[in-house]
């Protein structure tokens, strides 16, 4: 069966599509179901197959298309009141003729028909169906029951053939329901006569967690997404999680956000996470992740902006209370409405299930920033091929709505750090390492940033503790090759003080004696300098006195001479 | 040919309870339609003697009467009283089918046409 026979679909003949309003359904078919076409839903049995064409005309009345419900197997009043749970009101609808709901009776009696027959009763019914309110949809749930009646299979083919031709020139877009066949898509074949869309329903169970599953199995003139879609059935009908991890071309922000904890903004350059990034924190049971997030959460709602918060561990009033002995109150937050929890035991059901819920909560609360305490109890109830594939899901759709992610994983004790990490690192754009530092009889918190992708961050791991008053970070004490944290570091600081008590003392010390030969010098000059001005005046008396004598021997001698000179002149 | 008795009760002394009841549904003129018609009332003629009634809906004239009988094949004879309501398919040509699918054959077996047995 080739998916695309006729090669020749150009922009302004594109198909037209007809958007189903079944949340999902229609990013998965790129716009809706083929229009005026049949399209063929397969599945085993409560797979979802009537309440799927039961929405694809419930859904249709809000676009103001009516819609047509051919039930072979239930009766209006039945179809009435099970629809009726999923808040489907069928008899308004009717009354309104909005939906025409007609119940096809197979008489089962066995009598051989009297000769040549046709459907054309069929063709009649469903024809004035159409033609009374106007109907844009039919459903027809499910044809393959006639196989089962009466008619033989030869006429029956026929039949089917010139239906669905019928129902074309009708220009109306028909569901047709069948069910699953042991080798084949359906019992009896019915693929054959509606080529254009088929859509595969599964409910499968493994490990004893079941789990509903859409593909669309071939879709002619469109491309679609061939993967298996997993789907929830709750109280607002269908819902398909479309997201596929196909393109990554979401817009990045520029824009940072706080963490919540002043050191840890810090160690991200002062400014905290990006806006709409991912952010893992990882950590061994009792690390701290659950209040790292808590402070991540108040920091936002802080701001004013709306936080999901998914946990799989603990209650709701649990996390309250807890988180209040750190001194971060949440219950004002959602007394505000800026946060809401959601809180499932993880083995409720499978991986992809709780992704979809996830998924569906995201899109009705639109969150600013999604928490997901643990994300390792995600994966406890999948197997490792398809966490990868799964998570990037939800990854990409969060990047994609610029919602900030924060996944908190628990590592195993005595594991290996990367172990856990079954490629969700590849997703995460920021990592941090919460790590239990054991030694001197106790264990402490450190944090480390392991990565983050596109800032500067700290490559120190920090002390992490937790007081009444929140998370505080501090440095950690480095020394002999290894980071002190708790008692050690506390000892460690007073070797540390007293040491440095000596060193000042020691300091002191040497320089009171720096003083002390400094006066003893001076002392010293001094007692020279008198010495030597004692020295200096005596010298000097005897200085003068000898001067004085030789005056005095010079005025004698003088006198002698003149004397002399006197006597011989005389 | 909407609702036209096709064959009017050449007895009038006959109770209603006790008449034949029969609708036959089709979709306008065809071959097949008219086939159907013919059989049904040689076959009425043939067996019931009179005792009669027959109800032609075409359901291209009104077709919100095909829910009603759970029609779904075309032509189809449903036999509204006797009780219980029965329905044939197809253009009623295997007569010996017809006589079966009518309880007309079980009927003569135990001497009907007789007034006794009339209305079962």
């Amino acid at each position: 069966m080739p998916e695309q026979k006729d090669g020749q679909q150009s922009n302004s003949i594109q198909l037209r599509k007809c958007p189903t309003g079944i949340s999902g359904l229609d990013e998965i078919t790129g716009g809706g179901l083929p229009f005026g076409r049949p399209t063929l839903v397969c599945g085993g049995s409560g797979c979802g197959k009537t309440l799927l064409g039961m929405e694809f005309l419930v859904r249709g009345t809000a676009l103001n298309e009516p819609g047509v419900f051919l039930a072979f197997e239930e009766t209006s009043t039945e179809l009435a009141q099970n629809f009726f749970s999923i808040g489907f009101d069928l008899d308004k609808l009717v009354a309104s003729k909005l939906l025409d709901i007609d119940h096809v009776h197979i008489e089962r009696s066995g009598l051989e028909p009297t000769g040549e027959f046709d459907l054309e009763g069929l063709f009649i019914r469903i024809g004035h169906a159409i033609d009374r309110i106007g109907a844009k949809r039919v459903v027809l749930d499910s044809l393959e029951t006639l196989f089962t009646g009466y008619l033989s299979e030869g006429i029956l083919r026929l039949e089917l053939k010139r239906l669905f031709t019928f129902l074309k020139e009708k220009q109306v877009t028909t569901v047709v329901t069948a069910e699953q066949g042991e080798r084949t898509l359906t019992r009896f074949g019915l693929e054959e006569y509606v080529a254009d869309c088929v859509i595969f329903l599964d409910h499968k169970l493994s490990e004893q967690i079941a789990t509903r599953r859409m593909r669309i199995v071939k879709y002619r003139g469109s491309s679609h997404g061939t993967n298996e879609y997993p789907f929830l059935i709750d109280e607002n009908g269908l819902s398909i999680m479309p997201i596929s991890s196909l393109a990554l071309d979401h817009s990045v922000s520029e824009e940072r956000i706080s963490s919540g904890v002043q050191g840890l903004d810090a160690m991200m350059g002062f400014e905290g996470y990006f806006r709409g990034s991912s952010i893992l924190v990882t950590g061994t049971a009792g690390s701290g992740k659950s209040s790292l997030a808590a402070h991540f959460v108040n920091s936002a709602c802080q701001r004013g902006e709306k936080c999901l918060y998914f946990a799989f561990e603990e209650s709701r009033d649990q996390i309250v209370r807890n988180m209040k002995s750190i001194g971060v109150d949440l219950e004002k937050w959602t007394e505000k409405g800026l946060l809401q929890f959601r809180n499932t035991r993880s083995t409720l059901y499978g991986m992809e299930m709780h992704l979809v819920t996830m998924h569906k909560a995201i899109e009705k609360f639109k969150p600013s920033i999604v928490i997901i305490d643990p994300i390792s109890d995600l994966l406890v109830s999948a197997r490792e091929t398809k966490v990868m594939s799964m998570l990037s899901r939800l990854i990409d759709f969060l990047k994609r709505e610029g919602i900030t992610a924060l996944c908190t994983d628990l590592t195993a004790v005595g594991g290996s750090l990367e172990k856990t990490e079954v490629g969700v690192s590849p997703l995460m754009d920021t990592w941090i390492l919460l790590q239990i530092l054991e030694g001197t009889g106790e264990r402490n918190r450190g944090l480390y940033i392991l990565k983050s992708r596109g800032m500067d961050h700290s490559n120190q791991v920090r002390e992490f503790t937790l007081t009444n008053a929140g998370i505080v970070l501090r440095e950690a004490y480095i020394g002999a090759g290894r980071v002190l944290t708790g008692t050690a570091r506390l000892s460690q600081e007073a070797l540390e003080k007293a040491d440095a008590l000596i060193l000042t003392e020691e300091t002191q010390r040497k320089q009171r004696e720096v003083e002390r030969k400094k006066t003893l010098m001076e002392a010293q000059i001094n007692a020279l300098q008198a010495d030597y001005q004692a020295g200096k005046e005596e010298l000097e008396r005897s200085i003068m006195s000898e001067k004085m004598r030789q005056e005095i021997l010079a005025d004698d001698t003088r006198r002698m001479q003149q004397k002399r000179e006197i006597s011989s002149n005389q | 040919m909407t609702k036209r008795p096709v064959q009017k009760p050449t007895e009038t002394s006959i109770p209603a309870h006790e008449m034949w009841q029969l609708k036959l549904y089709v979709a306008g003129q065809t071959p097949k339609s008219l086939i159907a018609c013919a059989n049904l009332t040689r076959i009425c003629e043939e067996h019931l003697g009179g005792r009669y009634c027959i109800k032609v809906i075409d359901l291209l004239v009104d077709p919100q009467l095909a829910k009603g009988d759970q029609i779904l094949a075309l032509p189809t004879l449903v036999r509204q009283l006797p009780m219980p309501v029965k329905q044939i398919l197809g253009d009623l040509s295997d007569t010996e089918r017809v006589l079966v699918g009518l309880d007309i054959k079980r009927l003569e077996e135990l001497g009907w046409p007789g007034p006794h047995n009339v209305g079962i």
